[in-house]
């Protein structure tokens, strides 16, 4: 296939993409999704945040799991670093500490897909570590 | 931090954070003159003049969940470090800039890093406005902008695999074809 280099080239792989892609069911209510959060503030990124959301990012995406992944900033815990909160839907968000690929590959086998804890949870009483 | 792609993953963030809704990063290198200059530059809620003078220093933060802020202060110490500058701009209710130089053959500048990464894992959380990157060298200019992208994808997501891996690959490539510093 030819260099993708311009947004027509883009626009021709969406287009192509577009029969194999289905529109997601529940993008209209975000709340049935499993929302992940990374933590990305200095502290996050200087021991290995982007790694971390890369793989989950890829990972979530190889299996086929609905999940909206995005960046957050800094909750305090920054010997923890780098830092994950996953929120299944209906279930109260939880906090991991120390995700690198390793952890990751087990919060997405163990807690995502199982529903089982796992080692290396933070216990916060919080309601969002937007601020 | 090792790269300035991490460093622009993280400053990007004081831009999110100031609710601008038009964020550029500006590379801009010249061979010639042995330079590389990184810009950032929002239209977010901008700082008045006692934050402004306090900004870089890394025992300053207008966070509450902890005590030192080291973002900017890092830049600037590899800046500085590097044999560049850094300057910080902004004006409350209009914007701030963060420009820092560097000398591009100076051992301790750090390398450019997977920008492409940084330039698609901040568009996934960035849904507010638009973020635009450029990148300029003697051989050419290239410049990404997430309006026109997200225009032309209308209902579908980024997070989407073939879309990721074509932003992705449309930037690496249009740096090849510029040859950007690595």
């Amino acid at each position: 296939m030819a260099k993708i280099k311009t947004l027509a080239d883009l626009r021709k792989i969406k287009e192509e993409a577009q029969s194999k892609i289905k529109l997601r069911e529940n993008s209209d209510n975000p709340e049935q999704l499993i929302q992940i959060k990374v933590g990305m503030a200095t502290c996050g990124i200087a021991s290995g945040a982007k790694d971390t959301m890369k793989y989950l990012v890829e990972e979530l995406e190889q299996e086929a799991i609905d999940a909206v992944v995005t960046q957050t900033g800094c909750m305090g815990y920054c010997y923890a670093e780098p830092t994950v909160e996953v929120t299944v839907p209906k279930k109260e968000p939880v906090v991991f500490g120390y995700v690198n690929k390793e952890k990751a590959r087990e919060i997405i086998d163990m807690y995502i897909k199982r529903g089982e804890l796992i080692d290396g949870i933070i216990p916060v009483n919080f309601k969002t570590i937007d601020e | 931090m090792r790269t300035l792609s991490e460093h622009i993953l993280d400053i990007v963030q004081n831009s999110i954070k100031a609710k601008a809704t038009l964020i550029e990063i500006i590379v801009e290198e010249d061979k010639i003159n042995d330079l590389c200059s990184l810009t950032i530059k929002d239209n977010g809620c901008g700082m008045n003049r006692e934050t402004l003078q306090q900004a870089a220093n890394p025992f300053f933060t207008s966070r509450n969940t902890r005590k030192v802020g080291l973002g900017l202060a890092l830049l600037k110490q590899n800046a500085e470090r590097s044999n560049g500058s850094f300057k910080l701009d902004s004006e409350p209710g209009v914007g701030t800039t963060v420009t820092a130089g560097f000398q591009l053959s100076n051992v301790d500048k750090p390398p450019m890093g997977d920008i492409w990464e940084t330039y698609y894992l901040t568009l996934l959380s960035y849904s507010e406005g638009v973020l635009e990157y450029s990148h300029e060298t003697e051989k050419g200019k290239f410049s990404i902008n997430s309006g026109e992208i997200k225009e032309m994808l209308g209902d579908i997501s980024f997070q989407q695999k073939e879309i990721r891996e074509g932003i992705i690959e449309l930037i690496k490539n249009n740096l090849e074809e510029i040859e950007a510093t690595k």
